[in-house]
């Protein structure tokens, strides 16, 4: 054997070994500056006016109203059909329209926001209501959240012991009872974690917020009524030239952020600790 | 619950009724997946119907975009080639990073920062990616202009791909370089499954015959988790090609053959871009929303083919073979 | 041929191998207890005794193998023709070159064919291919009684074959890096009666060219294979000696006990 490529061997082993750590530094370099500028430049705009004030007085209430309002009619809408789902996957869709529609639900989770965002222009903006309004948002955001809720939904009932289901069948329960007030209770914690998850993932959604609720310079007008958000003010405030509409824009998503974050964060904690019992 | 006459016929009829209706009730909200994606194919396909009726073949293979009423014209394959261009860039610079990442925490990583680091790599999945597009707008953008894109503008830019007027970051390697910080996430954790789903038998037998730490994970590891490992990176794929509004603030907003990508320093667009940046200027109706529909149903065939595939091959790998599929 | 336990070990200039006051730990829990064994060179060495009595860990430590394992931690020391194998400017990759393994299920590389499992190792080192190359590989696979079975097939998977002849590639792999000692960890546990006897029989060929030691659970094999058994209990070495002794007229009465299946 010759000691030169045995040099070479351990060298690249090094190399490599640096190399990967390397890469884990430069992907959580974005996170930390990202972070960090978000904090940096939004912090000065938070004040109690910043919060709750129209933009004609240089606030983002608006935003963050609509985004919340968002949220409420989005988890209105998307829960409980993303919940039922998910308990017939798990619960009774070992069979060929089970498995199919897992199938059209991962296909779901892949169609981009955007076409969403068509879609229910074309459906609600145009169909329906003939006006760009707050609900056509919470139904495109909806179409995005019922499957994410599903396939949660379907993995943390799949982790419930198959006995817990017999004990509950053997005492006489019928099936459907069963699921409600034996199942899903004992998986209530996956399936609110996931729930959590998916409105983290949405609240930040813009795309599919542009030809649907629009935007708006004032506070909640109706249902039919354009609505602002705040992933829609950030984008719109930095495309202005003035710095201090700008400034706005990264206020604005401080906001957001905390609002994703917290979400992501809390639930990571209250699923580790559930872990480690 | 107790029948004199006919016991047996009543109860199993009441036990059922619930069963019948709870378990119908979840089969039509599980077929509502089916539902919505029915009527998304429906919409976009009936939207872009005047847009396709109208150009043919051309709106597929067309280059022009010109919404001027009296000679409009509407042509796709820039946005569609601007797709392409940008996604796989981004998979050029995020899949390396990926694996690395992936490698790392399975193979190398002290136990004591395996947890957190997989926990920072997943929140860059959380990030919104409005903020991305505003981080890139107004930080990243002009480090990678001072840092990158200027000197290789100016000392190779009579290399095509490096080539334009001095670029100012609002171009194809901007949006490619966040796109592939985005698609990161999904690639990493995927590749982490993978390669911690590789038998250590195979880690035990390669160490036997006295490979380094490094080629057992070159050689063995990564070639016994690619057909997995490239099931993430379709997955990142399926990621980037969707991706909207990060790219959108920060292409360049190209539009028609100037969005053809030909140089990394030169504007730029994808399909989901055009559509965020375009779709508010055309009139409800009118032949100019029906091509922003039209190249949102392009969008829509091509993301749904790639997660599709995607899915079935990382389900197939992870669990059928534990990393291989031969 | 027993260590005495007290007296300071002193190296044996006679032993291919040898361990001295070994010591193994993973976390809390002491796996190997003072171990002092020496190996002769050219012999095959059976190491028996029950699951869980440390005999896999103990060859393990043999080409450093249970570094695998986090949490891992030894003391002692292991020498190969008088050096120690634990010294700090020694690499475990060249150990593992010179001291090669063989497991307990069969493990060939699924992404490569017979003829790569075979040269897998000689590749790592530069080794191009060409004649010099298909030689080693065609003489290791004759060594392992393996090359008539598989000439014509040598680009086929490595686990297209069967079990037995997974295992006897494997031995392939590793005496294709011309080691000097083999260990193999209970190599026929996997397989069936027919199988076990092949490589029972390539086991004392392989004695002529290599030191073997092998891993048991199996009393017979060990008294048909060895020259020299050691039983292992509880992370101890209780006895050692030529396999006739060991078999025939064992000192401690647990290894009477274990010979005899009173307990396994």
């Amino acid at each position: 054997m010759n000691l030169n490529s045995y040099g070479l061997r351990k060298f690249k082993n090094r190399f490599f070994f640096v190399a990967c750590a390397v890469c884990v530094v430069l992907a959580v370099a974005p996170l930390v500056s990202i972070l960090w500028e978000v904090i940096v430049r939004g912090a000065p705009q938070l004040s109690l006016n910043f919060l709750t004030a129209t933009n004609a007085k240089d606030g983002i209430g608006p935003a963050i109203q609509g985004t919340l309002i968002l949220i409420g009619l989005t988890s209105l809408i998307g829960v409980p059909i993303g919940i039922l789902s998910g308990v017939y996957l798990a619960e009774y869709g070992n069979n060929h329209f089970g498995s199919t529609m897992r199938i059209i639900n991962d296909a779901l989770t892949g169609v981009p926001s955007i076409v969403i965002g068509i879609t229910a222009y074309g459906v609600i903006v145009i169909g329906l209501i003939g006006s760009y309004s707050a609900i056509a948002g919470a139904i495109a955001l909806s179409f995005m959240i019922i499957p994410i809720i599903a396939r949660t939904t379907e993995e943390s009932l799949k982790l419930v012991p198959n006995n817990i289901r017999e004990a509950s069948l053997a005492l006489g329960a019928h099936k459907w009872k069963t699921t409600l007030r034996i199942v899903l209770p004992s998986a209530k914690s996956a399936v609110i974690t996931g729930v959590l998850l998916g409105v983290a993932r949405v609240a930040g959604e813009t795309a599919p917020l542009i030809m649907t609720i629009l935007g708006n310079r004032y506070f909640f007008q109706g249902l039919n009524e354009p609505m602002a958000a705040l992933p829609l003010e950030i984008w719109r405030d930095s495309l202005q030239a003035q710095q201090s509409i700008i400034a706005q824009g990264w206020g604005a998503a401080l906001v957001l952020i905390l609002l994703v974050l917290s979400i992501n964060i809390i639930v990571r904690v209250v699923s580790r600790g559930r872990l480690r019992k | 619950m107790t029948n004199q006459k006919n016991p047996k016929f009543f109860t199993k009829k009441v036990a059922s009724l619930g069963d019948f209706l709870f378990k119908n009730l979840a089969a039509v909200m599980a077929a509502s997946a089916l539902a919505l994606l029915l009527i998304i194919g429906y919409e976009l396909a009936s939207g872009s119907g005047s847009v396709i009726r109208t150009f043919g073949a051309d709106f597929f293979v067309g280059t022009q975009w010109v919404p001027n009423e009296g000679r409009e014209i509407y042509g796709a394959l820039p946005y569609l080639l601007g797709t392409i261009a940008s996604s796989g860039l981004a998979l050029l610079f995020g899949v390396p990073l990926s694996i690395g990442i992936a490698v790392f925490l399975v193979e190398m990583s002290p136990r004591a920062l395996r947890v957190p680091i997989s926990y920072l790599v997943e929140l860059l999945a959380a990030v919104p990616s409005v903020i991305y597009g505003l981080w890139g707008l107004f930080v990243f953008r002009f480090i990678l202009v001072d840092y990158i894109e200027k000197p290789l503008n100016t000392y190779f830019g009579w290399i095509p791909i490096f080539g334009g007027p001095t670029p100012i970051g609002l171009d194809l390697f901007t949006a490619s370089v966040v796109l592939a910080i985005m698609i990161i996430p999904t690639v990493a954790s995927v590749t982490k499954e993978v390669v911690a789903a590789v038998p250590n038998s195979i880690r035990e037998g390669a160490y036997s015959i006295g490979a380094t730490k490094w080629e057992v994970i070159r050689h063995w590891v990564l070639s016994y988790g690619r057909s997995g490992i490239f099931g993430a990176v379709i997955l990142g794929l399926g990621r980037a090609v969707g991706e909207t509004m990060a790219v959108a603030m920060l292409i360049g907003n190209a539009q028609g053959a100037a969005a053809i990508p030909t140089s990394l320093f030169a504007p730029s667009q994808t399909m989901a871009s055009l559509i965020a940046n375009g779709f508010l200027e055309a009139a409800p109706g009118s032949l100019q929303i029906s091509a922003y529909i039209g190249v949102g149903l392009i969008l829509l065939i091509m993301s749904l083919s790639i997660n599709l595939g995607a899915r079935v091959m990382v389900t197939k790998v992870l669990k059928v073979k534990g990393g291989a599929v031969e | 041929m027993t260590e005495t336990q007290q007296k300071p070990i002193q190296p044996d200039p006679q032993a291919k191998m040898q361990s001295i006051n070994l010591d193994v730990w993973f976390g809390q829990k002491q796996v190997l207890k003072s171990i002092n064994l020496s190996v002769k060179p050219n012999t095959v060495t059976a190491i028996i005794g029950p699951s869980g009595c440390g005999k896999s860990t103990f060859i393990r430590t043999l080409n450093r193998m249970h570094e695998l394992v986090p949490n891992a931690k030894l003391n002692g020391q292991v020498l190969l023709d008088g050096e120690d194998i634990y010294a700090k400017n020694v690499d475990p990759v060249m150990i593992r070159r010179r001291v090669g393994m063989v497991f307990q299920k069969p493990n060939p590389f699924p992404t490569m064919s017979i003829y790569d499992n075979v040269a897998a190792g000689l590749k790592l080192t530069g080794a191009k291919k060409g004649e010099d190359l298909d030689d080693i590989v065609k003489k290791s696979l004759i060594q392992a009684s393996l090359w008539e079975e598989v000439k014509d097939d040598l680009k086929k998977p490595g686990t297209s074959i069967s079990g037995g002849q997974q295992q006897r590639l494997c031995i392939a792999r590793a005496v294709a890096l011309r080691p000097e000692v083999i260990l193999m960890d209970e190599p026929c546990s996997a397989l069936d009666p027919i199988a076990t006897a092949k490589i029972e029989k390539l086991v004392i060929e392989l004695k002529q060219n290599y030191t073997v030691i092998i891993v048991t659970h199996n009393m017979q094999q060990a008294s048909r294979v060895s020259d020299f058994t050691a039983f292992m209990y509880l992370g101890d070495l209780v006895e050692y000696g030529r396999t006739k002794d060991i078999f025939e007229s064992p000192k401690s009465k647990l290894t009477e006990q274990y010979i005899t299946g009173e307990f396994s």
